[in-house]
C-alpha cells in the first residue's frame, strides 16, 4: 500500500504535460509537496498512482522583468521570493506574505504555484498575489492562457480547472510605478494550526496630494475563496487616509466579507475585530511605501 | 522499485528504493546514517533537516528520488575528520545540547544559515530556526553557540565556555564542563532506540480502540493473520502473565480483550508483528473489531457526580486527599479580609522530541532484552516480566539514549507489545510510534480546577487557607493519586498559614491517562495560588513583592503539612534578588504599572510576579533510595553504574563530576554507564526532580566508600596511615611513589579485594500524610518575574523579559543548571501562551504536532536572567537538590498577572486566549 506508485520528474511543462495525460490510474501534481505529501501520507488526500512533480522545471523557476510587466514562475520558490531584489521593489506584500511561511527548510521547496493551487482562503502568497491584479498561467496540452487569478477560486480547496490535467505555470503582474505600494499583515494564534486567523494585503497607488487614487485590498478568509475587497477599494479611491476614512472603510470592508467562527482557532467576532487592525496596518505601510 | 543515485556526505550511493520512500527513511534504515531524526513525520519540527545542494530541507517530507543526482549532507558529513565543525563545538561548549534528539536538525540549519549570513544578528538566527523546535528549550544557548561559531569562523576566535555567577567551590564539582555525550550528539553518533536495529527485525504496530468508552463486543482477526508477512496477531487472550499494567496501581490493560471495556482512545485492542511496517500497516486494517459505545464522563467536577458514568466498576474516584492543620473556621472568623477564586488548566503534552520506540528480543538462554528510552527501567523490567508471567530476571532492559521525557516516559508504552511480540515469533520486534500515536496514547499532564479560598488580616498576614481542587487523571491511574497529592501540598504557596483546610479529588474520566509532567501537580497549584496573590496584594493594596515576602515560608517554618523546615529555606532570597533584578531593569520604577510602548500606541508593557516551591524526591512515606555500583576497571578508569535515566537533564555529568570530585580524577577517566538492569543498580524512577539528589548521592558515596577501600588496601600494603596516602589529579601518591589506578586495582585483587563495589543510598525517612514528620526530605524554592507586551487590539501577548531566581541548594553542574532554568522557563512560557491538548468528548482534537504548538525560538524573551541562589540542603550532595521542575511553575501565573498589570484583565485559565483576552479588553471601553 505505497503512497504513489511512481514518482515523475519532468524537466519541462511538455513533458510535465506528456506525463499527465499518459498516467495510468489516479494521478496528480506535486511541486514542493510541503502540503500534498503530508495529505497523502496523514490520509487526508487517497493515495495516488503517478505523483507528477514539477518542481525541476527550470522554465517556471524565473523571476524576470517583462516591459511593465514582473513575470513570476510558478515553480519559484518561498525562498527565491524573499530574495528576489525584483520582487523587493516591486512586490513587498508578496516577499512579506512569503516570508512569513515555515522556517528555511519549508521555504527552499514550498512555491507559489503549490500555495495557489492548494486554493485556501487565507494561503499568504495567495491573498499577496491578489492584492497586486495578478494573473494566473493555466497551460495543458491545448496550449497556454493568462486570465485573472481571482477568477480560478471556485470554494475552500477548489479550483475552475482540472488539477491533473492543467498546470499553473506562471504569474504576472505590474511593476511597481510611481507613488505605488503594498504590504501584507496577518494574525496567527499562538495554539494550533499555523494559519493565519485572519490575513490582508494591501496595494495602493496615491494622488499628487498623498490621498489614495487607487486601492486594491485581499483578506483570507473571508469566504470559500480568497477574497478581493472590491467595494472597500472603491471606498477609499479617491479618499485621504485619515480617522473618518479609515473608520468607513473598516466598515464597508466589515459589511463585504464573510467572516465565521472555526473551532479551534477563531470566533466571528474576533476576526471582525481584527479587520480594522489590519486594514489599519497594512494600508498604513502600503502609504508609506508610496510615498517615499 | 526505483533506483536512486545520490551523493550523501561526499560518497555516490545507488540505491532500489520504493518511489514512495522519504529521504529520512533512506538516510537513516538503509544506509544507517541514524544522526538524522524523525520527530514528527509531518515537517513542522525540523528535527530532519538535511542539506540537499547546500539547503536545509526537511528529510520526513522530501521524497528521496528528488534527490536524484544531488548532493545531500546530514549530520555524519559535516564535521572534517576528527575537527567539528565550529557549530558543532560551540553547541557543546555552550550547552546548546540537552536530549540531543533535535541537534542534528538545530547544527544543519545552524550551518546553512552561516554560509549565508557570515555574522547572523539574533533576529536572522531566530528567522532561519523558526521551526526547527527544541523541547528541552535550548534557544538561548543555541542562539550564543551560533554567535561563538560565526565568531570562530570569521575572526577565528576560539570558542570559550560560558562563565557564571554562580557554582564553583571544587575542584569539579560547580565547575562548568560539558556533557560527556555531547560530542556524540552533535556528530549524529548518539544512539537512540529507533537507530537500534536487528537482522530480521520485525515492526510491530498496534490497533488503537479510537472509542473513548465502549465494551469490545468481537474481534475478528484471521484475515490480518493471513496476509503474507504478517508474523504474529496478538489480542488479549495471547497474554501469559497479567493483563494489566501500571506504576502503583495496576489497572490500565496492555490489550483490551472481548467483553472487556475500552476506557479512552489510546487503548490497545490488538498488536500486529509484521515484516515491514508498511504490511504491519495493512494487516491492522484488515482487524475488524466491534465496539459497543458506553456513555462517556470526561470532565473529572461530572466524574464525581453521583450518576456519572463509570469509568472502572470500582468508581471514578481514583483518590480523595486531604489535609488539614489548625483551625479552618477559627481563621477564617480571624481573617479580616476574605478572597476566593477559581482557576483552571487544561490538559498539556510532553511532546519530548524523540516518540516512544521500543525494542524486544529474545535472547538464547531464553532472558528477553528490552531496548526502551524509559525514566524507570526497572519498572518496565517488572512490568513486562509480570505481563510475559516469567520472574523479573527473565527480562533485561537496556536503555539507550532518551530524547526527552518531562514525565512522559514513566508509563508502559510499547515494552511490553514489543516483549509479546518478540515471544511470540522468536525474533526481534520494533515498536515505533509515530507522533500521531504518541499523542493519542502516552500519558498528560492532569487539567485542573482549583479553587482557593485565603483569609488575611489587612496587614496582609495570611492567616486562613482552604482549597479544593478536581484533577483528571484519565483513563487510568498511572501516577495520578501521586500528582494530585503534590498539587494538594502545594496549592496553599510556599506560605505560612496557620489554618488549613484542602480537599483534593483525583478523577478517572474517559480522556487519555494523565501522569508525571515537569512539576506533577505543584505547577498547576501554583498557577491557582499565585494568581489569587495577586489579587490580594492589588485589594489590601499591599506590593506584591511584599505581600508574599512576609508570608513566605523560612527557615524555622512549619508548613501546611505541619513539617519543620529546619535548613534550605532560599525563598526570601530568591525573592529579593528577583525583585532586584526587576527594578534594575525599570530603572527603581514600579514594575507593576502598565507601560506604553514608543511608537506603538496599542501595545502595553508591564511586569508580573511569581513565588513557587517544588518538594525534591518521592516524599510522603514512599522509600526513596539508588544504589550505583562503582569499578576500577582494568585500564584505569573507573566507572560508576546506576539504573537512572538521562533524559536530557545532564545526570550523566552530575554522576560523572561528583565522581571525579570524590576520587579526584580528571573527568575523562570517569565513566558513566546508566539503565542496563542486569548490569546496574536500581537508581529509582527519574521523576520528582530527586536524580541530582538521590543518584547524586548514590554515586557520591559509592566514590567515597571506594576511595576508603583503596586507602586501606594501600595503608595496609606501605604501612601507612590512609591519611598520608592523596588521590591527586588521577593518580595515588604514596609514600613519594605515583600510583595509577589500574595499579591499585590490581593490588586490590591481590589482596583478594574487589576493586568495585555497590553502595545502596537511603534517603531520609518521610512520612505519609496526616501522620507526624517530614513529607519531603527538601524543598527548592523560586521566585520569577515576567515581563510581557500586550497588543491592546489583537489581544497578542509577547514576554519581552524574565527573571527569575532559583533556590538549588548548591549549583553541582553549571552549565546544566543554566539549561534547566532557562528550557523550565520557555515551557511555562510555552504552557501560558501556545500550548493546549484538547480532547472533546474523549477524542483528541490536538493528534497532530501541527495542532499542538510547542514554544519555538520567536517565544524566547528579549533577555532572560537567571539567578540562582544557593542555599545548602543538610543532606543533598555538596547540598544540591532538585531543579529539574521548578523552573517552569512560576512561569503562567507570573505572566498572567503582568498581563492584568499591563492590560486590566485577570486570566484564571491557561493558555491565555487572545480572542477572549481581546474581547475583554474591549469591554474596558477601547
Amino acid at each position: 500500500m505505497n503512497l504513489f506508485q511512481e514518482y515523475l520528474q519532468p524537466k519541462s511543462i511538455q513533458d510535465a504535460l506528456k506525463d499527465l495525460s499518459s498516467a495510468t490510474g489516479s494521478v496528480a501534481v506535486v511541486a514542493g509537496g510541503t502540503d500534498l505529501l503530508l495529505e497523502l501520507r496523514q490520509g487526508r488526500h487517497p493515495a495516488v498512482d503517478w505523483l507528477v512533480d514539477v518542481s525541476g522545471i527550470e522554465s517556471i523557476r524565473k523571476i524576470t522583468m517583462e516591459g511593465d510587466q514582473i513575470y513570476l514562475g510558478a515553480g519559484v520558490t518561498h525562498k527565491q521570493i524573499i530574495s528576489s531584489p525584483l520582487l523587493y521593489e516591486n512586490a513587498r506584500c508578496v516577499v512579506e506574505g512569503c516570508g512569513l511561511i515555515g522556517g528555511p527548510q519549508v521555504r527552499n521547496v514550498a512555491t507559489i504555484g503549490g500555495n495557489v493551487a492548494h486554493a485556501l482562503p487565507a494561503g499568504d502568497g495567495t491573498i499577496s498575489l491578489l492584492s497586486l491584479d495578478t494573473e494566473v498561467q493555466l497551460t495543458t496540452s491545448e496550449g497556454s492562457s493568462w486570465g485573472p487569478l481571482i477568477d480560478i477560486f471556485t470554494g475552500p480547496g477548489k479550483v475552475n480547472f482540472d488539477r491533473t490535467q492543467t498546470l499553473i505555470t506562471g504569474f504576472r503582474f505590474q511593476r511597481k510605478g510611481e507613488r505605488e505600494g503594498s504590504a501584507f499583515h496577518r494574525v496567527m494564534r499562538p495554539q494550533g494550526v499555523a494559519i493565519a486567523i485572519l490575513n490582508m494585503a494591501a496595494w495602493l497607488k496615491t494622488g499628487p496630494d498623498g490621498e489614495i487614487e487607487r486601492a486594491r485590498i485581499s483578506c483570507g478568509p473571508a469566504g470559500p475563496k480568497p477574497f478581493r475587497a472590491y467595494q472597500t477599494e472603491e471606498f477609499l479611491a479617491g479618499k485621504t487616509w485619515d480617522d473618518e476614512t479609515y473608520r468607513e472603510a473598516a466598515r464597508v470592508l466589515g459589511d463585504e466579507v464573510s467572516l465565521r467562527t472555526s473551532a479551534h482557532r477563531a470566533t466571528k467576532e474576533y476576526r471582525h475585530k481584527l479587520l480594522p487592525v489590519l486594514l489599519e496596518n497594512v494600508i498604513e505601510i502600503a502609504l508609506q511605501r508610496a510615498n517615499l | 522499485m526505483t533506483e536512486l543515485t545520490f551523493i550523501v556526505n561526499k560518497k555516490e550511493y545507488t540505491l532500489k528504493i520504493n518511489p514512495d520512500e522519504m529521504l529520512s527513511d533512506v538516510l537513516r534504515y538503509r544506509l544507517k546514517l541514524t544522526g538524522t531524526k524523525i520527530s514528527c513525520g509531518e515537517a513542522e519540527c525540523g528535527v530532519c533537516t538535511v542539506l540537499v545542494d547546500g539547503e536545509p530541507i526537511l528529510s520526513c517530507n522530501y521524497p528521496a528520488l528528488k534527490a536524484q543526482g544531488k548532493h545531500v549532507t546530514t549530520i555524519e558529513g559535516l564535521a572534517d575528520g576528527e575537527e567539528l565543525h565550529p557549530v558543532q563545538e560551540a553547541f557543546i561548549k555552550h550547552g546548546a545540547v540537552q536530549c540531543g534528539f533535535c541537534t542534528s536538525g538545530q547544527i544543519i540549519t545552524a550551518a546553512a544559515l552561516l554560509n549565508d549570513k557570515a555574522d547572523p544578528t539574533d533576529k536572522d538566527i531566530a528567522y532561519a530556526l523558526n521551526d526547527t523546535l527544541c523541547r528541552c528549550g535550548t534557544y538561548p544557548m543555541i542562539t550564543n553557540a551560533i554567535h561563538a561559531a560565526a565568531d570562530k569562523i570569521n575572526l577565528g576566535a576560539p570558542i570559550e565556555y560560558p562563565s557564571f555567577d554562580f557554582g564553583g567551590g571544587y575542584d569539579i564539582v560547580g565547575q562548568v564542563v560539558p556533557r560527556p555525550e555531547a560530542r556524540k550528539k552533535v556528530t549524529g553518533e548518539a544512539i537512540y532506540t529507533d537507530d537500534i536495529s536487528f537482522p530480521d527485525m520485525l515492526h510491530g504496530v498496534t490497533l488503537r480502540a479510537q472509542v473513548p468508552h465502549g465494551r469490545v463486543k468481537s474481534l475478528e482477526i484471521a484475515k490480518a493473520r493471513d496476509l503474507p508477512g504478517v508474523q504474529a496477531v496478538l489480542t488479549a487472550e495471547d497474554i501469559p502473565g497479567r493483563v494489566n499494567h501500571g506504576l502503583i496501581i495496576q489497572d490500565w490493560p496492555a490489550l483490551v480483550g472481548v467483553g472487556e471495556k475500552v476506557r479512552y482512545v489510546g487503548d490497545a485492542i490488538a498488536i500486529v508483528a509484521a515484516d515491514t511496517l508498511n504490511i504491519a500497516r495493512q494487516a491492522l486494517d484488515l482487524i475488524e473489531v466491534e465496539i459497543e459505545p458506553l456513555p462517556t464522563v470526561t470532565n473529572p467536577v461530572e466524574a464525581r457526580k453521583e450518576g456519572a458514568p463509570l469509568v472502572h466498576e470500582s468508581g471514578n474516584l481514583l483518590k480523595h486527599i486531604k489535609v488539614d492543620k489548625g483551625d479552618i473556621e477559627k481563621g477564617f472568623k480571624e481573617a479580616e479580609v476574605i478572597f476566593e477564586d477559581t482557576y483552571y488548566t487544561p490538559i498539556f503534552e510532553h511532546a519530548f522530541m524523540e516518540p516512544e520506540c521500543s525494542i524486544a528480543r529474545l535472547l538464547e538462554d531464553g532472558q528477553v532484552e528490552v531496548y526502551v528510552g524509559s525514566q524507570i527501567p526497572y519498572a518496565d523490567r517488572d512490568q513486562v516480566a509480570e505481563a510475559l508471567g516469567v520472574p523479573y530476571d527473565k527480562v533485561r532492559v537496556k536503555g539507550p539514549l532518551i530524547g526527552g521525557g518531562f514525565g512522559g516516559k514513566e508509563d508502559i508504552a510499547g515494552q511490553i507489545h514489543a516483549a509479546l511480540l518478540a515471544s511470540a515469533t522468536g525474533k526481534p520486534v520494533k515498536v515505533l510510534y509515530d507522533r500521531h500515536e504518541s499523542l493519542l496514547v502516552h500519558p498528560k499532564r492532569h487539567a485542573t480546577q482549583i479553587t482557593v479560598k485565603l483569609g488575611f488580616k489587612k496587614d496582609g498576614t495570611l492567616v486562613a487557607a482552604q482549597t479544593e481542587l478536581y484533577g483528571d487523571t484519565g483513563a487510568y491511574a498511572s501516577l495520578g493519586a501521586k500528582v494530585m497529592g503534590r498539587a494538594t501540598t502545594h496549592s496553599t504557596g510556599p506560605y505560612i498559614v496557620p489554618n488549613v483546610k484542602i480537599d483534593c479529588y483525583a478523577m478517572y474520566t474517559n480522556n487519555p491517562p494523565a501522569g508525571a509532567f515537569r512539576g506533577f501537580g505543584a505547577f498547576q497549584a501554583a498557577f491557582a495560588i499565585e494568581n489569587l496573590m495577586d489579587q490580594v496584594a492589588e485589594e489590601l493594596e499591599v506590593d506584591p513583592i511584599e505581600l508574599r515576602r512576609m508570608n513566605a515560608l523560612r527557615e524555622g517554618s512549619i508548613t501546611n503539612t505541619g513539617q519543620h523546615l529546619r535548613n534550605s529555606v532560599g525563598l526570601v532570597e530568591c525573592i529579593d534578588k528577583t525583585a532586584q533584578a526587576v527594578l534594575e531593569f525599570t530603572d527603581g520604577q514600579d514594575p507593576f504599572l502598565s507601560r506604553t510602548v514608543p511608537g506603538e500606541p496599542n501595545k502595553r508593557r508591564s511586569w508580573g510576579f511569581a513565588v513557587t516551591f517544588k518538594n525534591t524526591g518521592l516524599g510522603e512515606g514512599a522509600p526513596d533510595n539508588a544504589a550505583a555500583e562503582i569499578e576500577i576497571l582494568e585500564d584505569g578508569r573507573v566507572e560508576t553504574r546506576i539504573s537512572s535515566a538521562e533524559i536530557g537533564q545532564g545526570l550523566v555529568t552530575v554522576l560523572q563530576m561528583i565522581t571525579a570530585e570524590e576520587l579526584k580524577l580528571p573527568l575523562e577517566q570517569v565513566n558513566i554507564y546508566l539503565s542496563d538492569t542486569d548490569l546496574t543498580p536500581d537508581g529509582g524512577p527519574t521523576t520528582g526532580s530527586r536524580q541530582t539528589y538521590i543518584s547524586g548521592n548514590a554515586a557520591r558515596f559509592a566514590a567515597i566508600t571506594l576511595r576508603n577501600s583503596m586507602l586501606s588496601t594501600l595503608s595496609e600494603k606501605f604501612n601507612l596511615p590512609p591519611d598520608e596516602i592523596v588521590l591527586e589529579q588521577g593518580v595515588v601518591k604514596v609514600n613519594g611513589k605515583i600510583l595509577t589506578f589500574a595499579e591499585v586495582g590490581d593490588l586490590m585483587k591481590e589482596e583478594g579485594r574487589e576493586p568495585k563495589l555497590v553502595y545502596e543510598y537511603k534517603s531520609p525517612q518521610t512520612t505519609p500524610l496526616g501522620e507526624p514528620g517530614d513529607k519531603h526530605f527538601a524543598y527548592s524554592f523560586a521566585a520569577q518575574a515576567m515581563e510581557v507586551e500586550v497588543d491592546l487590539d489583537t489581544g497578542e501577548v509577547r514576554i519581552v523579559r524574565a527573571v527569575g531566581a532559583t533556590d538549588v541548594g548548591k549549583a553541582i553542574n553549571p552549565l546544566g543548571l543554566q539549561g534547566q532554568a532557562e528550557g523550565g522557563l520557555i515551557m511555562g512560557i510555552g504552557h501560558a501562551l501556545t500550548e493546549e491538548f484538547i480532547v472533546e468528548d474523549g477524542k483528541v482534537f490536538t493528534d497532530y504536532l501541527s495542532r499542538y504548538r510547542m514554544p519555538s525560538i520567536h517565544h524566547v524573551p528579549d533577555e532572560i536572567k537567571v539567578i540562582i541562589v544557593e542555599d545548602p540542603t543538610s543532606d543533598g550532595p555538596y547540598g544540591g537538590k532538585g531543579v529539574g521542575e521548578i523552573s517552569t511553575m512560576p512561569v503562567p501565573p507570573a505572566i498572567v498577572n503582568a498581563i492584568y498589570n499591563a492590560c486590566g484583565v485577570r486570566l484564571n485559565r491557561i493558555p491565555v486566549d487572545q480572542d477572549w483576552l481581546a474581547g475583554e479588553i474591549a469591554k474596558q471601553g477601547r
